[in-house]
């Protein structure tokens, strides 16, 4: 039963890094995503030192904004200071992970239940010691199942009601701009759900390893599919599998358990890619036939 | 302050080591990392870094115990590899740089954290401290290690000062150092390898995630100061080196204090203070700039109001006294402007004033004719010599004038034949 919740959540994890990383990589917009989930650390260690008991929905929304300002940081520096872009994304994000290193190991060291290795690759094997049960013995699945719902929920509103937003955002930017659409609020929105995304999975997947939800699906899609709708989904699916895979072979190897499935999410990407290319090169010949 | 001393004379005999390791590793990186920021290659620093963990790991588990060559050897390899890897991607599919420094820093660092696990659930006790490499841990840089950062640093400097022309070169014109005949490949081969090696060197004090900091921050840093490449590459190494010693010192003085982020800290707040007070780049030299530019504007065109004012009573020795309001008749002035303006004037001696009456000097006459030929120098060249229709040629004028060099305006004379001041007759 244990196995069976830490599946689900991470399939929750992965299904909502999966439909923001299709439009994250869409953007070329990729190493934003990795900015973000390293910059909000800092959020998340001050949310957690606020909230003590790490799950206040409010807390968890303050520590969201980091990202968002990371966002704002970035796009400054680079268009306003004119720092080469690439730069301003490495010089922002370890500004911010430094900064929230100093804070765990330093400031508030002791009075704060996050280590290290947290921070890397979460703890998806302890998610089941925090359990919400009801009516004292009727046992609803872990809390963090919950969170990612509730993020996924969230996550699906905005993409259903904005996809039009989303949709210009990632092919024509220019175009919605000709159309007098404030595109800047549909670009700081997706950065929002970044950040909410990276947050609320931090317990699970930790700040590192969010980046490969967020981009390896969504990328290995990418390679099949030329239309938005099917991408989405496909990358979702791929997210599954390797999930799924990773699971039971760091369950095999006792090893760790996110960094097992980001892996295999990653060897799958080189197959995918390769078969392509196989595939194209027959075609190819074929065609000279 | 005690502290201070004690620091800065090495009384721990520790404190060498990590100064001297921190100093080393920090200037190893910000000269390479200078050329990868500026062949735009600067996240791949970020996919290497990351990459180095796998590589670690493998390095332990094939010495079976703490040895700084293999681990950095296996470091070099994997580091290497991701870059080959990102490569691959652009090349063979059509998913697009960014994505793929995502794909490949994701994954092998993923590869590290499983087999960073393998080792802490499989091998026995010898693995302790292997997780610095995640984090780094300045306070751990022994005599030996210090020796190899000082190897790599001389490695890097010598490759630098040796090829510095082709790297150049590669960096700055790619295409034409192909047409030399340079062998581009080859060199850009070196560059990721000595990037990989500064990195790889550099994890043990700021670990895998804030080594990038070391590449990036210094030459962003040296960007803003100069646009000369020596002195970004000087800026960038003397900028890491004075953070380097800082994190080691904030370490030293309080014990939980970690190295690294404070390196980074102290990194991120002199780009702050660039950002601010860099002489070219830095936005208040840049807000001083413009400010001085709109005065600058202003200041010419309150003159040439006053020339016209004159054309148009037909005075042709500038000499009449004319009150404020003149010269709001004339053109249009916001109040303050124009007061701030005319003081401006008079204290520079362009203009006398008595009571409420103004009127030009010598040197007020001078420059509001040198003003006014020059805005209809540029009329007279936009209507003879272009295309453009006469009721544009002003406005096109009225922005020219103020930055007409007099070079300029000699080619306008000679191109134009004209002499003296032209009358507006269009």
């Amino acid at each position: 039963m244990n196995d069976f919740w830490i599946i689900l959540t991470a399939s929750l994890v992965a299904i909502n890094a999966s439909v923001l990383g299709v439009f994250l990589v869409l953007r070329k917009m990729s190493m934003m995503g990795d900015a973000i989930s390293h910059a909000v650390l800092p959020g998340i260690v001050v949310a957690y030192y606020f909230s003590g008991d790490r799950t206040s929905p409010l807390m968890l929304l303050g520590a969201a904004l980091t990202g968002l300002i990371t966002a704002f940081l970035i796009d400054w520096l680079a268009k306003k200071v004119k720092i080469q872009g690439d730069a301003s994304i490495g010089i922002t994000y370890t500004l911010l992970f430094a900064v929230g290193m100093i804070m765990i190991s330093g400031w508030f060291k002791g009075n704060v239940d996050i280590d290290l290795d947290c921070v890397l690759y979460g703890d998806i094997a302890m998610i089941n010691l925090d359990k919400i049960i009801v009516d004292q013995n009727l046992y609803l699945g872990p809390r963090a199942f919950y969170v990612e719902l509730v993020a996924g929920l969230i996550i699906f509103l905005f993409v259903i009601l904005g996809f039009r937003g989303f949709k210009l955002l990632s092919f024509d930017e220019d175009y919605g701009l000709a159309l007098g659409i404030n595109m800047n609020f549909w670009h700081y929105l997706m950065m929002g759900l970044v950040s909410l995304v990276t947050v609320v999975s931090f317990e699970v997947v930790g700040a590192v390893l969010v980046i490969g939800f967020l981009i390896i699906p969504a990328a290995t899609a990418q390679l099949i599919t030329k239309r938005l709708i099917p991408m989405i989904f496909t990358a979702c699916g791929f997210g599954i599998i390797a999930v799924l895979v990773g699971f039971y072979l760091a369950n095999w190897m006792n090893v760790s358990i996110t960094g097992a499935m980001i892996a295999v999410s990653g060897i799958l990407f080189f197959k995918v890619m390769m078969i392509n290319a196989m595939v194209s090169r027959k075609k190819l010949r074929v065609k000279m036939h | 302050m005690d502290t201070f001393l004690d620091f800065i004379s090495f009384k721990d005999p520790n404190v060498i080591y990590v100064v001297l390791g921190v100093v080393f590793i920090n200037a190893a990186s910000a000269l390479i990392g200078t050329f990868a920021l500026l062949r735009k290659r600067a996240l791949i620093g970020d996919a290497i870094a990351h990459s180095l963990l796998p590589g670690v790991c493998l390095g332990f588990l094939a010495a079976g115990e703490k040895n700084l060559i293999f681990l950095m050897f296996g470091a070099v390899i994997t580091g290497w590899l991701s870059t080959f890897a990102v490569d691959i991607i652009v090349n063979r599919s059509k998913v697009k740089q960014d994505a793929a420094i995502g794909i490949v820093l994701s994954t092998f660092f993923a590869i590290g954290i499983v087999l960073l696990t393998y080792i802490q659930n499989h091998a026995s006790g010898q693995q302790a401290g292997l997780e610095t490499f995640l984090f780094g841990q300045a306070a751990a840089i022994s005599r030996q290690d210090v020796i190899i950062f000082l190897v790599v640093l001389l490695v890097v400097l010598v490759a630098i000062i040796a090829f510095y022309r082709t790297f150049v070169l590669v960096t700055f014109n790619r295409e034409y150092a192909i047409t030399l005949g340079v062998k581009v490949k080859a060199y850009e081969f070196l560059i990721t390898t000595l990037t990989v090696l500064s990195i790889a060197a550099g994890i043990q004090a700021l670990g895998v995630i804030l080594m990038s900091a070391l590449v990036i921050t210094p030459a962003a840093v040296g960007r803003l100061w100069s646009d000369q490449l020596p002195k970004i590459i000087l800026l960038a190494v003397v900028f890491s080196i004075i953070s380097g010693i800082g994190g080691a010192f904030v370490s030293y003085s309080s014990a939980q204090m970690p190295t690294g982020p404070w390196v980074v800290l102290l990194l991120s707040a002199i780009v702050g203070f660039s950002i601010l007070f860099s002489p070219k780049k830095g936005i208040i030299a840049r807000y001083k700039k413009s400010r001085e530019n709109r005065l600058k504007i202003l200041r010419e065109n309150i003159l040439k109001s006053i020339y016209v004012y004159h054309e148009k009573m037909m005075d042709k020795s500038l000499s009449l006294q004319m009150t404020v309001t003149d010269i709001m008749e004339t053109r249009r002035f916001d109040t303050d402007d124009l007061t701030s303006g005319l003081r401006y004037l008079t204290h520079k001696g362009y203009l006398a004033k008595q009571g409420k009456s103004i009127s030009l000097t010598d040197s007020g006459k001078k420059e509001s004719k040198r003003i006014v030929r020059l805005h209809r120098l540029w009329e007279q060249y936009l209507l003879k010599k272009t295309t453009i229709d006469s009721d544009h040629v002003h406005s096109g004028a009225e922005a020219i004038e103020h930055i007409i060099t007099p070079e300029l305006e000699k080619e306008l004379v000679k191109e134009l034949g004209i002499t003296g001041i032209p009358e507006e007759d269009y």
